[in-house]
């Protein structure tokens, strides 16, 4: 009785948290199942009206680009984050906190801010083309975005610190006993990269890879800024839909969708980490 | 025999401070060899330079006369057995066994049966398919030995690989060790801080203290005849006596004269020396007796460790600590009933001059 009391006591924040989840999800839920109508954002009766317009080929078509989207970010952040995070556990004590410290407070940053700079950043009159230009990598000044690789190269910088900072944990502690091993027992040094140093943190960059994928499709001002109406993801249409539409069933609709897309991403993840330590 | 691995004028210093100062030595070839030392001596250091882990800040090592110092780890061929093991948790224990056939030509028929082979050397030939935690300590020892031969080493080294297993399994596992290597006989260097495991499995002994050699030779060498004040407490219990020398054949300590022995020739009448003896070659008699070699001593403690007596006696203000047989101590006891008074004799066959 006194452990029920006690263990309630510790497990509020989790009850709080759960139940700002389930609340929203709920309601998400029934927004999606109501008839569209402008007069009454809130619904009332019930209709797959919704969900039937997600078989559009528009809305099947901007599904398949925030997975694309999702995919090459979360790849590129973990094959940036990766030999980032290594090099960082790597370096002496003092160094590395303030590396941390850095990748820390990059994410004190909004991710609005973020786009606008990189707009700025990859703009035709004061960016990055003009840098170009000057090394001889560009015949004149353009404007990089909106573009595919703008959208990418911001969501990338945004993500790559949750890479680094959820592979660090496990780098720092890697036993170099292991990586000295199999160097004696004739791995040239990227081999016992490959087959060591890789192997053992498994779980980490699995996990790393998710959350960056999963923060990726819950993207929604980088690909707005920095994209054209063709590169926009699920995320933007929902926010579209939303805000510009006056269409929440369709936006609860899409978001339920990218949920289960969510889900079904991290499932995958936990199935592969499962199926290899058997 | 000839010579293996040669060792010259090798140095390892970080900034100012000096692990490893000017070692030299030279191991034959199927030769078992202990680097011996106190921790901090600089032998892991020594022997992680052999093995191309460390960078030797002066000096040459060199395998069957070719000079290796700069040839990277990977391309050594030495095995190298792991204090803490480092077994790869991720792979089971065929896995890692045959982890240094993925870097030879090899198919897998041979690979299989070289596996085999290895298993059946380090009798387990049932546990292939185990994971690494589901290993005793014993057999993530041998797992640890028979990856390391697998790749079939031209010098196996191991860094105090015995260290974490218990009294009675260690004692089990040296002997296996000895075997092993008798029967490969491959040139095998092993770190220790233990003597007994050095004494029990090395041809030769290389004792070390303060990142230099002390004294190189055989157990019985280093035992009988060390070289110096560290070696004689460093290997078993010394008794170190100081004295003066009296002539070429005896040396005085206190009133007594000790001899035959031999002293060196440079050192003049008075000059001080330090005489080494094992306690278990001290013999103690009844006192006021007047044998030559014989000091007057009070019996202060006694222990009694079941298979021998150990005693501490004060013969005017010096420590001798004298092992006897339970047998000879209750036959002397009971004739020096309470008084505690004896002679100790200092055999000088049994004595070794150590100059101060």
């Amino acid at each position: 009785m006194k452990r029920a009391r006690l263990s309630l006591l510790l497990l509020w924040p989790g009850l709080v948290t759960l139940s700002l989840t389930v609340v929203p999800v709920l309601l998400l839920l029934r927004i999606s199942l109501a008839p569209q109508d402008p007069s009454a954002p809130w619904g009332t009766g019930v209709s797959s009206e919704a969900y039937a317009s997600l078989l559009a080929a528009d809305s099947l078509r901007s599904l398949g680009r925030s997975l694309e989207l999702a995919l090459s970010v979360a790849l590129i952040s973990l094959g940036a984050g990766f030999p980032l995070a290594y090099c960082i556990t790597r370096m002496r004590r003092r160094v590395q906190v303030l590396w941390l410290v850095f990748l820390l407070a990059t994410l004190t940053l909004s991710d609005v801010l973020i786009a606008f700079s990189w707009q700025v950043l990859l703009s035709k009159r004061i960016g990055l083309s003009k840098l170009l230009v000057a090394l001889g990598l560009m015949d004149q000044p353009d404007s990089l975005a909106p573009s595919v690789g703008g959208v990418i190269g911001c969501l990338v910088y945004l993500v790559i610190p949750f890479t680094v900072l959820t592979l660090y944990p496990s780098l720092s502690q890697l036993d170099r006993g292991l990586i000295e091993a199999a160097r004696t027992l004739g791995a040239p040094a990227w081999r016992s990269f490959t087959s060591v140093v890789i192997p053992l943190t498994r779980v980490p960059a699995v996990i790393a890879f998710v959350l960056s994928a999963v923060l990726t499709l819950g993207s929604f001002v980088p690909p707005l800024a920095l994209g054209r109406p063709e590169h926009w993801p699920m995320s933007v249409l929902i926010g579209n839909a939303a805000l510009a539409g006056h269409n929440l069933p369709r936006a609860s609709a899409m978001s339920v969708l990218l949920l289960l897309v969510t889900a079904l991403l991290a499932w995958g993840a936990a199935q592969t980490l499962r199926r290899r330590a058997a | 025999m000839s010579i293996g691995l040669e060792v010259r004028q090798l140095s390892k210093h970080y900034g100012a401070q000096r692990v490893v100062s000017d070692v030299s030595l030279s191991v034959p070839n199927g030769e078992f060899v202990c680097f011996l030392g106190p921790s901090g001596c600089g032998k892991t250091t020594l022997l992680r330079m052999i093995a191309g882990l460390e960078v030797p800040s002066a000096g040459r090592i060199l395998m069957n006369h070719q000079d290796i110092t700069d040839t990277p780890v990977h391309q050594r061929n030495f095995a190298m057995v792991f204090q803490a093991l480092a077994l790869f948790p991720f792979l089971n224990v065929e896995e890692n066994i045959a982890y240094s056939l993925r870097f030879r030509t090899i198919n897998a028929q041979q690979r299989h049966e070289m596996v085999r082979d290895l298993l059946a050397l380090i009798r387990l030939p049932d546990i292939g398919q185990r994971r690494i935690d589901q290993l005793s300590g014993g057999q993530r020892q041998r797992v640890a030995i028979a990856r390391a031969l697998a790749q079939e080493p031209m010098l196996f080294l191991l860094d105090e690989p015995l260290s974490a297993l218990d009294a009675k399994l260690r004692d089990h596992m040296q002997v296996e060790l000895r075997q092993l290597q008798q029967k490969l006989h491959i040139t095998t260097v092993l770190v220790t801080h233990d003597q007994r495991e050095a004494m029990s499995l090395a041809d030769t002994l290389v004792v070390m203290a303060d990142g230099r050699i002390q004294q190189i030779g055989s157990p019985t060498q280093i035992y009988r005849q060390p070289a110096n004040r560290f070696v004689a407490s460093f290997i078993g219990r010394s008794n170190l006596i100081d004295a003066q020398v009296e002539d070429r054949w005896r040396v005085n300590v206190g009133r007594a004269s000790i001899g035959p022995l031999s002293v060196p020739r440079d050192l003049p009448a008075g000059a001080g020396v330090t005489l080494a003896v094992r306690p278990e070659d001290v013999r103690v008699l009844t006192a006021g007796d007047t044998t030559p070699n014989c000091l007057p001593g009070r019996v202060t403690f006694v222990r009694d460790v079941g298979n021998e007596i150990e005693l501490r006696i004060d013969c005017d203000g010096r420590e001798i600590i004298a092992a006897t047989s339970p047998a000879a101590w209750a036959a002397l006891s009971s004739t020096i009933h309470g008084v505690g008074s004896i002679g100790v004799l200092l055999p000088p066959e049994s004595c070794h001059l150590l100059s101060s």
